[in-house]
């Protein structure tokens, strides 16, 4: 007989055994319970389980007004705080029918693009600790403390930044932010070249990563898997081309999409976004119009008897605001579509049949942030 | 496969290895040279920290001791965690009148998430986010600060 509380459970009968993975295990990069279904080393069946680091952010909103609901989105994905802010300002926005002025677009969309990239060099440094090398995580940490410190001279904090706010963002641009973010690019260019020498063309970090936990294009549809993830299956899904809000749609971008729908793609994919996303930042960087950075609103917000939507492309994929108004100054109901749950989701179909280790190398891929999955 | 492929796999991938080795010996030769990490508690004279960092709430007193809180608790409004308490009374004008001011201006710093918010809702620019930030304490109770100095009254000409 075995106990729920066992650590290793046999299933009688067949050579299969369950095991937990988390929810305090450092492979799983926060607090995500995994079930396994193993037979030796061969997982069988991979069940999340989430909970753990539930705030019911939701619910919490549904006593805020709307300007306050917003900073607390960004403890959903923390590692792309400004991005969660600027889906919930823009949903806001739309609501209330608020014009936000051309710098404040311009300066929100920088910032969106600095995420991006602090993001993946987060994930780039823990994908290759979950290879097993260690070095390439202080690499990405030097670059990442440098968007850091531009993010502390302008929005005020450094992780949790609350930059947006209803009709553009807080602060204007602090003096020096121009000047380094530039030098911020410069460095970056030639700092991402060692990247791919370190560990893209290594032959361990290749036979970990090529042919492992492939995910067709249609099933990164039916799992609704978006952002990098789909892309790498060749899905075409960049929020930003599609549905273009702010200036996307006036910036010369690439989407970027492999065909392969493997871990190595997937790991691709995103080093290639963040040589786009250094681009876009390239091309608006000089040309941030002069006037107004916030919008003048009213200092109690209503929003009209309905129902809004808004989203974004956060660095894990789509995000999706969906509030309900009845008129009042909180929301009604408010419904965050996260990334991080949908990728998740597709964790078990990509992992049968591959062995524990490379579980913790898909799961890597993913780049999975737990508190955007279980807000 | 064939044998010359398998040399082939052999031969570039420890060379892969060795581009690799490169980078990692380059910082191993000079890594005296260019330092990344900061030292914390040894450099606090020469830290330097954001103008803008949010630290916690500080409520800005001139020299006489004045300060700009009208009493109207938009930040108690403002605030999403319920960090602010601000505790008013009436003072008598010289004309006679009643005027509402404040009296105890309460802020719960283990509370607060440094979001701004009460900052950019006061009218009279009266608080203001200071970047300091070792706000560690052996003694909970003593992160709830009353934030006007005693026996300071608002400044003259703000309303």
């Amino acid at each position: 007989m075995y106990r729920e509380t066992d650590i290793i459970q046999t299933i009688p009968g067949t050579d299969e055994m369950v095991i937990n993975v988390g929810p305090q295990h450092p492979s799983t990069h926060g607090v995500l319970h995994l079930v396994l279904t193993i037979n030796g080393e061969i997982v069988k069946k991979v069940e999340p389980h989430i909970g753990y680091i539930h705030r019911s952010i939701e619910k919490m909103c549904e006593s805020l007004t709307y300007r306050q609901f917003i900073y607390s989105t960004s403890r959903m994905d923390y590692l792309a705080a400004h991005t969660n802010n600027h889906a919930c300002a823009m949903c806001v926005e739309q609501g209330m029918g608020i014009e936000v002025p051309l710098r404040a677009q311009y300066i929100r969309v920088l910032m969106d693009e600095l995420t991006r990239i602090a993001s993946h060099c987060l994930w780039w440094g823990s994908i290759a600790m979950d290879c097993g090398a260690v070095t390439p995580f202080f690499l990405a940490f030097r670059e990442r403390e440098m968007i850091n410190s531009i993010m502390e001279e302008t929005c005020g904090a450094r992780l949790t930044m609350n930059y947006n706010v209803p009709g553009g963002v807080m602060a204007d641009i602090h003096p020096t932010f121009q000047q380094s973010v530039k030098d911020f690019v410069r460095h970056f260019r030639s700092k991402i070249d060692e990247y791919d020498e370190l560990v893209t063309g290594n032959i361990i970090f290749q036979s970990r990563l090529k042919g492992v936990g492939k995910l067709s294009k249609e099933d990164a549809i039916s799992y609704g898997c978006t952002g990098p993830t789909a892309r790498a299956s060749g899905v075409s899904c960049d929020v930003r081309k599609h549905f273009p809000y702010e200036i996307y749609n006036q910036i010369d971008f690439t989407e970027i999409t492999h065909t392969a729908g493997d871990s190595y793609a997937r790991y691709l994919m995103r080093l290639a976004e963040m040589r786009e996303s250094m681009s876009i930042i390239e091309q608006l960087i000089d040309n941030i119009p002069e006037g107004d950075y916030l919008a003048k609103t009213k200092a109690v917000l209503k929003l009209p008897k309905g129902e809004f939507y808004s989203r974004v492309e956060t660095p894990r994929g789509e995000l999706g605001v969906y509030i309900v108004s009845e008129g009042g100054t909180t929301p009604y109901r408010i419904k965050f579509r996260s990334p991080g749950f949908s990728n998740l989701s597709a964790l078990d179909h990509m992992t049968r049949g591959h062995k524990i280790g490379d579980l913790v190398a898909i799961m890597g891929t993913l780049d999975l942030v737990i508190p955007d999955i279980d807000r | 496969m064939n044998l010359k492929q398998y040399f082939a796999d052999i031969f570039n991938g420890v060379k892969s290895l060795a581009t690799g080795m490169k980078v990692t010996g380059g910082y191993f030769l000079r890594h005296h040279k260019e330092k990344i990490t900061e030292q914390y508690p040894d450099n606090r004279d020469t830290l330097v920290l954001a103008e803008r960092f949010r630290g916690e709430v500080v409520m800005l007193h001139d020299e006489n001791n004045e300060h700009a809180c009208t009493g109207c608790t938009a930040c108690e409004l403002a605030c999403p965690n319920g960090t602010i308490k601000v505790i008013t009374k009436f003072d008598m004008t010289p004309e006679g009148k009643k005027k509402k001011a404040v009296d105890t201006f309460i802020y719960h710093l283990e509370l607060c998430t440094m979001c701004n918010l009460c900052v950019e809702a006061c009218p009279t620019g009266a608080i203001s986010m200071a970047n300091t930030f070792e706000h560690s304490v052996f003694d909970r109770s003593t992160l709830t600060k009353q934030l006007n100095k005693p026996g300071s009254k608002i400044r003259a000409g703000v309303e």
